[in-house]
């Protein structure tokens, strides 16, 4: 069964469509993340236009990250302080991430910086929740005690100017390593496609230190806004934005994501960071080896008119 | 204003080949074609579409039409526009795009369907001087080329890349004879069609010569709800951005609500 996307211009599968928006949904839902990451290379893998992909992604991310946000404001799980901080940041990356991503597809190089960024994301944190993980499930073995927090001890993030109170985290802390967290990710949003969700929630844990019930909720909170804000930019810009694939997606993914918030919660905590951190390797890994390996053409063509 | 200018597009398309049609006046014979239909819809399950085209030989010669000296071209050119191609190269191990060379405004669809195998019924540089076939497509480069050493190598690679996604086809065997003079051509339209203009053209050849030609358009749009979206896409970006995100917005609301189980 096919079906035409009008701003991709091309008849696709709407089954298997479908099933990646079904599967990334599942895993977004079991991991709580916005399966960004996972659905822009699925759709490029699939012949999508890599322009088109990420700004649907980005548009799959809304959807995803919003019934996730819902359930977090139920319990009360958002810093709404913190997250509006985060969030002005992101809103002045994901502009500046705009401007690169019509720079960079100009000069022909889009599709390289893409994969070249998602090697170098999804390789690092994937290795560093890896590490992490393997750890806390070798004390859990060994029926350890986590180490404790040493309040003392804060680096340097913690001396910077600007200090405020957020009081649902109960912390202290200055508003310029936050605006600049969510100014990177705003970026990594419109120049890739993803909610950044995989990489805000370990930032925001270890490197602000904010308590780890609010990480979550306060994270998709920023999401939804940063990547709504994507959609409509794209939209408005590079005319980028397939509806059809996109509602497809997200009718599929949100499904998905309730079956996987169940599977989810029957895991304990670091055998899901250990899935995860495999899941994000995967794909980074996937990714490079199409970078290195010789290509089945080395020619490329593109016109003018399809929206490259 | 779009339809004003696809109209002088049309107009200019048509016009291309008037100066190889005065040299009919030398033939007797003369080229009618006809199409079932000049739009072709785009709807939300097109697989592509197959085109039929009908046509006849007036004033032909009896002896040479049965000794088969009279052959048939016909090619299904989409609407044109450049297109760049690009080489990769591996850079400290990893593989880049480095070069690239742009050309002048080809054809985003070709079909092309004939009595025999095109370079079989005339001379390639009869062919290459009016740009029937694939292989003697007018392919100019814009921009700088530098020594221009380069310029067959990327010319190879657009054709070759163009064929093997299929919006390039020709088949050397899809016109045929339904009777002494009258023949029936069919052309493919693939799935991944560009909307706009095409230009249906038929060639008549004597014994190797170009004797006639005919051109019809051939309207390829998209219609329905893809048709509106599209025009919402390009006409009003900014609600039509708002529009997805309220979208994601209700469908995840919903599905929260939908799956809310306490």
């Amino acid at each position: 069964m096919t079906i035409y996307l009008p701003i991709a211009e091309l008849s696709v599968n709407v089954l298997i469509i479908l099933g990646m928006g079904a599967a990334v949904g599942f895993l977004s839902g079991m991991f709580g993340v916005g399966g960004g990451f996972l659905i822009t290379p699925l759709l490029i893998f699939y012949n999508i236009p890599p322009v088109v992909a990420v700004a649907t992604g980005a548009n799959q991310v809304v959807a995803s990250s919003i019934s996730g946000a819902i359930t977090h404001f139920r319990r009360g799980t958002i810093d709404i302080k913190l997250g509006t901080v985060l969030l002005l940041g992101g809103l002045a990356g994901a502009t500046l991430g705009i401007w690169i991503f019509a720079a960079l597809r100009r000069i022909g190089q889009l599709d390289l910086v893409i994969s070249l960024a998602y090697v170098l994301l999804l390789g690092s944190v994937g290795s560093l929740m890896l590490a992490e993980s393997i750890n806390a499930l070798r004390r859990a073995k060994r029926n350890e005690a986590m180490p404790l927090r040493r309040p003392g001890h804060h680096g340097w993030i913690h001396r910077l100017p600007l200090k405020v109170r957020f009081k649902k985290s109960k912390i202290y802390l200055s508003i310029i390593p936050v605006a600049g967290l969510g100014f990177c990710i705003g970026i990594l949003t419109s120049v890739m496609g993803v909610g950044g969700g995989f990489i805000m929630v370990p930032a925001m844990i270890y490197l602000l230190r904010i308590p780890t019930n609010v990480v979550v909720g306060t994270s998709l909170f920023q999401i939804i806004f940063v990547s709504a804000y994507t959609v409509i930019v794209q939209a408005t810009a590079n005319y980028t934005v397939d509806i059809v694939l996109a509602f497809v997606l997200m009718i599929a993914g949100v499904i998905g994501a309730q079956y996987g918030v169940r599977v989810g919660q029957k895991l304990r905590g670091e055998q899901l960071r250990a899935l995860l951190a495999l899941l994000v390797l995967a794909v980074g890994i996937r990714l490079a080896v199409e970078l290195v390996l010789p290509p089945a053409d080395i020619y490329s063509v593109i016109s003018s008119g399809s929206g490259f | 204003m779009r339809r004003r200018l696809a109209s002088f597009l049309v107009a200019l398309a048509l016009a291309a080949p008037a100066a190889a049609q005065n040299r009919a006046d030398e033939f007797t014979e003369k080229l009618d074609i006809g199409i079932s239909t000049d739009e072709i819809a785009i709807t939300s399950d097109f697989r592509g579409a197959d085109l039929t085209i009908f046509g006849a030989i007036d004033g032909f010669a009896p002896d040479l039409l049965a000794q088969g000296k009279y052959n048939i071209v016909v090619s299904l050119e989409g609407p044109k526009e450049s297109a760049t191609v690009r080489k990769k190269r591996r850079v400290f191990g990893i593989w880049v795009n480095t070069q690239s060379m742009t050309f002048e405004l080809v054809p985003e669809s070709y079909s092309l369907s004939s009595t025999r195998d095109i370079d079989a019924i005339a001379p390639a540089n009869e062919m290459n001087n009016m740009g029937i076939g694939v292989a003697h497509m007018t392919l100019s480069p814009i921009g700088y080329i530098g020594d221009g050493s380069s310029v067959t190598e990327f010319r190879s690679a657009f054709r070759r890349l163009r064929e093997t996604s299929g919006v390039y086809q020709r088949d050397p065997g899809g016109v045929q004879f339904i009777s002494a003079s009258l023949f029936k051509a069919s052309v493919r339209l693939p799935a991944d069609v560009p909307n706009g203009v095409h230009v249906v053209r038929a060639y008549l050849f004597r014994d190797g010569v170009f004797v006639a030609a005919k051109a019809l358009p051939l309207r390829v749009i998209k219609t329905g709800l893809e048709a509106a979206i599209t025009e919402a896409a390009h006409k009003h970006p900014f609600f039509y951005g708002l529009f997805a995100v309220l979208l994601a917005v209700i469908t995840g609301w919903a599905a929260s609500v939908a799956f809310r189980r306490d």
